[in-house]
């Protein structure tokens, strides 16, 4: 039994990032957002599924492709729109961009551009977190990419060894960059890259936002519960490119219409509908909700203030009293 | 005062550290039940317990990078990597991580991270644990890097580190270890940023740091012995580095040589030296001088490593041939 109220709940944040990402892409286009801009659309489900599972306290670390990350945890998009516009208003004060959205407030920790470079850290702040008996867990996304890296093997052996509540979350949207998982895999089953390990993983539907937010909460349950660390993979597909200096030229567009017939958005949309939990009118009526809320972002980005030069050189080092 | 050894020295801040400050924790390769491969950390682990002397996988970019985590969760890690050659597996954590997190968050990160490692030549090691890279440390921004020289600052640098909100990289020269000095025990934290003149003179600034001093000091000796009398500065921080200090005994004695054990080219007296370019120029009466490693992986072989580390020989011989040609 599927509760209304929450599941609309899911299906706005998915069509927020949805839009969000769309405008994004727009304004790339006429130059008001530059550098790399790594788009979330199609992988939605994974982002707002998995941030169920969390709690306000526990800490999340995400990759360069963060923004669903961020809106799911309840960065506001105004905020967000205005980091990708430089300004000095957005949540990195314009000195990150698209891929290092930070948020301290909300133990949002990057916005981690070195594929695998955000799992020591997230295995650091959970040592933080078991040294001084919080009862809290942090989160830590990254791609099927990163299962290559040095970097993911020592992170998992060290969780495991120490016991630490790390929630490790696998986005597996089959490409690392352009290359295919089975093409840099050798064992490209990621969920068994934790039995060297003796961590406990499971693998779900990236695609079906009620699939993923089942898996979270069982794996967050188990990291809760001081049993150690644990590894989700979430299957997903990235629709768009993967940056905005990406051809496409390693996969066919068949590949791409069959992952788009499984868009998490319409999947769930449909599926709510067939239960009667959804009207049409509701959808157009969460379209137009998160229409003007990313108008609103992009408003509100425009208008903030660009940081002054002068204040180059602030925030290297500790501004001391 | 007392005479202790610098890796007693080093030992006396963890030791103080780990008392006086709940978040302080030290993790490493053999930290613990091996008791430090310098035995730094000798009797840490039965004093203060597993929790908080942490013994590691062989993983030095995951421990580098959780001590950031942990530094970023309210700790105040000591991470301890073997020896600088390991670091350099660390690098993504460090060069990406560490000194950026601060910048790139506008601000909203603090790293409060000490790091240790060994560093430099002279004990037959061979090219892959001798060099001496903390100039390229140095290079960064975003970290702080102590190079102590003598047990004091051994004991004072850790602490002053451990006190800052920043990233700072402790490197001990191995040679250094055994080396006695007088330290005083209830002293608080050196002042981290500030070089000393170690020993008073008018006619050459001889520059150093770290494993280096003792045989610049040696070579100001030799230097005195011909009535020629040498100012010695230990820069003791390399950054920030306190190039006031640099152009006030330039300014007195109007010649500077710098002696480093890293490689010459693009070395860290290849920036001192700049620094005095740019800012003490007009009082040189001779170019400025360097002795530094010769340009090869360290070899193992005792009288072929001894040639490739700077010898007060070739300090006597630089400044020599400094006062013939501009005398």
């Amino acid at each position: 039994m599927i509760d209304r109220v929450h599941a609309l709940v899911l299906l706005r944040q998915m069509m927020l990032i949805r839009r969000f990402e769309e405008k994004a892409a727009e304004l790339y286009t006429l130059g008001k957002i530059r550098g790399f801009l790594h788009l979330y659309i199609g992988e939605e489900a994974v982002a707002v599924g998995a941030m169920q599972a969390l709690t306000p306290e526990d800490g999340i670390v995400a990759t360069y492709r963060e923004h669903g990350q961020a809106l799911a945890r309840g960065i506001p998009a105004g905020v967000l729109m205005a980091e990708m516009f430089g300004k000095a208003s957005g949540c990195s004060r314009g000195r990150g961009g698209s891929m290092h959205f930070f948020d301290v407030s909300r133990r949002f920790y990057g916005g981690h551009a070195i594929v695998g470079g955000g799992l020591p850290v997230a295995v650091g702040l959970a040592l933080a977190d078991k040294l001084q008996a919080r009862a809290r867990i942090t989160a830590c996304f990254f791609g099927d990419g990163a299962v290559a890296e040095g970097e993911f093997h020592e992170s998992l052996n060290l969780a495991a060894l120490w016991k630490l509540p790390v929630l490790f979350l696998c986005e597996n949207n089959l490409y690392a960059m352009g290359t295919a998982l089975a093409r840099h895999q050798a064992q490209p089953d990621i969920r068994r890259k934790a039995d060297g390990y003796g961590m406990a993983a499971a693998v779900a539907d990236g695609m079906d936002v009620l699939a993923v937010e089942d898996a979270a909460r069982e794996a967050a349950a188990h990291v809760r519960r001081g049993d150690g660390p644990f590894l989700l993979e979430l299957q997903t597909y990235r629709f768009r490119a993967h940056s905005t200096a990406d051809p496409e030229l390693y996969r066919g567009k068949e590949e791409v219409a069959m992952w788009r017939r499984r868009d998490p958005i319409v999947l769930f949309t449909s599926r709510l509908q067939a239960m009667g939990l959804l009207a049409e009118a509701d959808v157009a009526s969460l379209q137009r909700a998160v229409d003007g809320e990313v108008d609103e972002a992009v408003r509100l980005a425009d208008a903030g203030p660009w940081e002054s030069v002068e204040d180059l050189t602030r925030h290297v080092y500790a501004e001391m009293p | 005062m007392t005479k202790m050894t610098y890796r007693d020295a080093i030992r006396s801040a963890l030791r103080e550290a780990l008392r006086t400050d709940p978040r302080v924790f030290l993790m490493g390769e053999d930290v613990g039940g091996y008791g430090g491969a310098f035995k730094v950390s000798y009797g840490l682990l039965e004093e203060f317990g597993p929790d908080r002397v942490r013994d590691t996988p062989l993983s030095e970019n995951t421990f580098l990078g959780a001590g950031i985590g942990a530094a970023l969760g309210g700790m105040r890690p000591i991470v301890e990597i073997m020896t600088v050659n390991f670091s350099l597996l660390a690098l993504d954590q460090i060069v990406n991580n560490a000194a950026t997190l601060r910048h790139m968050s506008g601000g909203q990160l603090s790293v409060p991270l000490v790091v240790r490692m060994t560093t430099g030549g002279g004990r037959q090691l061979a090219a892959q644990h001798s060099h001496s890279l903390e100039g390229w440390f140095a290079h960064i921004p975003g970290i702080k890097v102590v190079v102590p020289a003598v047990a004091a600052d051994a004991r004072g640098l850790v602490l002053a580190a451990l006190r800052d909100p920043d990233p700072v990289f402790v490197f001990e020269h191995a040679t250094l270890y055994p080396v006695e000095g007088e330290v005083d025990e209830q002293a608080g934290p050196a002042d981290l940023g500030r070089a000393l003149v170690r020993r008073p003179g008018d006619a050459v600034s001889l520059i150093t740091y770290g494993g280096t001093l003792g045989t610049v000091l040696h070579a100001a000796d030799e230097l005195a012995r011909d009535g020629v009398e040498a100012e010695v500065i230990d820069l003791r921080t390399l950054r920030p580095l306190d190039t006031e200090t640099i152009l006030a005994s330039v300014a007195k004695t109007h010649r500077a040589v710098i002696v480093d054990e890293g490689w010459r080219t693009c070395s860290f007296a290849a920036e001192v030296s700049a620094r005095i370019m740019e800012g003490g120029f007009y009082s040189l009466d001779a170019p400025v001088a360097r002795v530094c490693s010769a340009e090869v992986p360290m070899p193992y072989a005792k009288h072929m490593e001894d040639a490739a580390l700077p010898q007060a020989p070739a300090i006597v011989a630089a400044v020599r041939e400094m006062l013939v040609a501009h005398g």
